[in-house]
């Protein structure tokens, strides 16, 4: 009998290990895998187990689904070109007149004779984009402080912790207000960075405390005294522990950098880049003919709603499902 | 208790100490700058040298920047130039401040009125009607633009159904004595009482509009909260003990479940003073949201200055008072 058949019949399913040297780490593997059998599951995968089941889960990842494929396969759905002025001669500022839906526009045209329709559908490319990248901005920088606060400890800890007070103590909206109006040329990129640095005290807060929870636990202890290091510590028993409300965090900021990008928008410091459609932007524009067509401001409004909507319904599921409070 | 007190305005005084500093910094990297905004882009070398001379601008930034700390300490921001031209940054913000703190007082008022008892409602019978509705709500409030929302409201109440008046403050019709600038506290002191109840019906909708987020947040944690402290201990016996529902809920839940609720309050604050900014706007309010707005897109950096100044202020003090309104409901801070 060879030793890799001694291991396989130890751990049963795990498989007889290929090489000498994978073999400690296929018996380890192999003991984890039945130990998982026995009835402890990863917080994940018990997340998983009750999100599965969860409604408001499969509405918003539905939605999300819908607003991914709808943002990628936008140009061969829109009917018309979203920057060209087809319908300008049925429309009239002095008169207050828009072009009504007619075949080939299914919403009729915009404040500018442009294809509504066709603008509504390109717009959730950029809506994504926002989305997506100012999350993953805020994400980044909220990470960097949060692990520096929460590794170091001590003055570090105070220093960022100061930092990001100050970063709070002024509203969201106003601190992205601020930094809109530094550029010259707002775009889609300089609406994304202003809407992402608002995001990083929340998320730097949220790891922080949760890597403070982490350094006073006894695996923690227990791989200190081993003497392991502090960075193989810090991002192989801190950080993987700390992470989850920050993903789950991640998934409700989506939601709120969309509406804040708006809301920037709306406020005329959003992109002025008339060519690439963006809802907050239409929305922007619609604002003045609400009262006479208030269809103009209805149909990206709407768009805006149920993707935060989405989103928000994603995150909320997702924070229920991990909640340790909820696990069996 | 004091001490604590202590330390908090020490800390209140340190961020707004960096606060200035980075507003500084901020003013100093605005696209354009102080001489091309006076002298136009055309202006030649020699008088940019000039003006730059005069502003002081040609001397070290520290130097610059203590200047500028003393002028804030001295409440010299300098003149308004698009808000309200003529007047100083300190007079618009004196102004508008009453409209907008009349507006949050009605926002908080309509969140926490429905938010609590709901959210207290939604857990006791948890699963039921009301409790599904309320989240559908709470979710809604949240996804749902604060500008769009008061768009919303303005045209199915103001404009269609005419019920309550779409913009402004106060009818301008209406010849109301001034005592302290709060317009509905004004018209009660003087009891000119149709003075009052017309601003009351200015305030109706955009309260609603801004204080949806807040209600959706407060109804939401009390109910979370409340759900928690059904399952205590002590709730199973104080109804062994027989005591009657009223004293169960007040003294034994709410006293109990409140304590987040009130953090969650305070942080609505920030929210609010953000929100502020969106519905002012739509609904024409004339208060410090609606200057922010303007200053912004018309570059009116003076009032900016104690715009943000002023919010970060209250942002620090109101999250302060909360802290030590802890001590208030929960005796069991009071004695650490």
């Amino acid at each position: 009998m060879t030793n890799s058949d001694i291991l396989a019949t130890e751990t049963g399913d795990a498989g007889p290990p290929r090489r000498w040297g994978g073999w400690r780490k296929g018996r380890i593997d192999g003991l984890a895998a039945s130990a998982a059998d026995d009835g402890g599951v990863s917080l994940w995968q018990d997340a998983w187990r009750r999100l599965r089941i969860t409604p408001v889960f499969w509405i918003g990842a539905v939605i999300i689904g819908l607003f991914v494929i709808l943002a990628i396969i936008a140009p061969w759905i829109a009917p018309q070109d979203p920057a060209a002025q087809l319908l300008i001669g049925q429309t009239s500022r002095a008169r207050n007149q828009i072009a009504p839906a007619q075949p080939g526009f299914l919403l009729g045209g915009d404040t500018y004779g442009r294809d509504l329709f066709s603008r509504l559908v390109l717009g959730s490319r950029q809506t994504l984009l926002v989305g997506v990248f100012a999350t993953l901005i805020g994400l980044t920088g909220g990470l960097i402080l949060g692990l520096l606060a929460g590794a170091f400890g001590g003055w570090v800890d105070t220093v960022v912790m100061r930092i990001v007070d100050v970063m709070l103590s002024i509203p969201s909206l106003l601190l992205a207000i601020s930094i809109a109006v530094l550029f010259t040329n707002p775009n889609l990129t300089t609406v994304i960075i202003a809407v992402s640095v608002v995001q990083i005290p929340v998320f730097a807060r949220l790891l922080r405390g949760q890597m403070l929870a982490q350094r006073d636990s006894d695996h923690v202890l227990a791989a200190r005294s081993l003497g392991v290091r502090r960075a193989p510590i810090v991002f192989k028993h801190m950080l993987p522990n700390s992470i989850s409300p920050v993903i789950v965090q991640a998934t409700l900021v989506v939601a709120t950098s969309i509406i804040d990008a708006a809301a920037l928008s709306f406020l005329g410091l959003g992109s002025q880049d008339a060519g690439t459609p963006e809802w907050g932007q239409m929305l922007g524009e619609a604002q003045d003919r609400i009262d006479s067509h208030p269809g103009l401001a209805f149909w990206p409004a709407g768009a805006i709603v149920v993707v935060s909507l989405g989103f928000t319904l994603l995150g909320e599921s997702l924070r229920e499902a991990i909640d340790p409070k909820n696990r069996r | 208790m004091l001490r604590y007190t202590v330390r908090r305005l020490l800390q209140l005084v340190l961020v707004m100490l960096v606060l200035s500093f980075l507003l500084f910094i901020w003013l100093r990297s605005l696209p354009g700058g102080t001489v091309s905004a006076i002298l136009g882009e055309r202006a030649t070398p020699a008088k940019r040298a000039e003006l730059n001379a005069v502003l002081g601008l040609d001397q070290p930034v520290v130097v610059q920047y203590v200047k500028f700390l003393g002028r804030v300490l001295h409440g010299n921001f300098g003149s308004s130039t698009a808000v309200s031209p003529g007047s100083t940054a300190l007079q618009v913000f004196g102004d508008r401040f009453p409209a907008t703190v009349e507006l949050a007082f009605g926002a908080m008022l309509f969140a926490l009125v429905f938010g609590i008892p709901l959210g207290y409602i939604a857990a006791r019978r948890r699963g039921g009607w009301l409790d599904n509705a309320g989240m559908v709500t709470s979710l809604l409030g949240i996804a749902v633009p604060v500008f769009f929302l008061a768009f919303l409201l303005k045209f199915i109440f103001a404009v269609k159904l005419g019920w309550l008046p779409p913009t402004g403050r106060q009818a301008v019709n209406i010849d109301a004595t001034r005592v302290t600038g709060f317009f509905v506290l004004d018209g009660l002191l003087t009891r000119e009482y149709d003075a009052s109840w017309d601003a009351v019906k200015h305030l109706i909708l955009p309260s609603i509009t801004l204080g949806t987020i807040p209600f959706a947040v407060i109804f939401r944690i009390t109910r979370s909260s409340v759900l928690e402290v059904l399952n205590e201990d002590f709730i199973r016996t104080a109804e062994a003990k027989g005591l009657t529902n009223r004293v169960i809920r007040g003294r034994h839940i709410l006293r109990n479940a409140l304590l987040p609720v009130v953090t969650v309050t305070g942080l609505q604050v920030g929210a609010l003073l953000a929100g502020a900014v969106l519905t002012e706007k739509v609904f024409g309010y004339p208060g410090l949201g609606e200057a922010t707005a303007i200053a912004f897109t018309q570059k009116d950096y003076p009032v900016l200055q104690v715009l943000i100044l002023a919010s970060a202020a209250t942002y620090v003090i109101v999250n302060m008072l909360v802290d030590l309104s802890y001590a208030v409901i929960d005796p069991r801070i009071r004695t650490r």
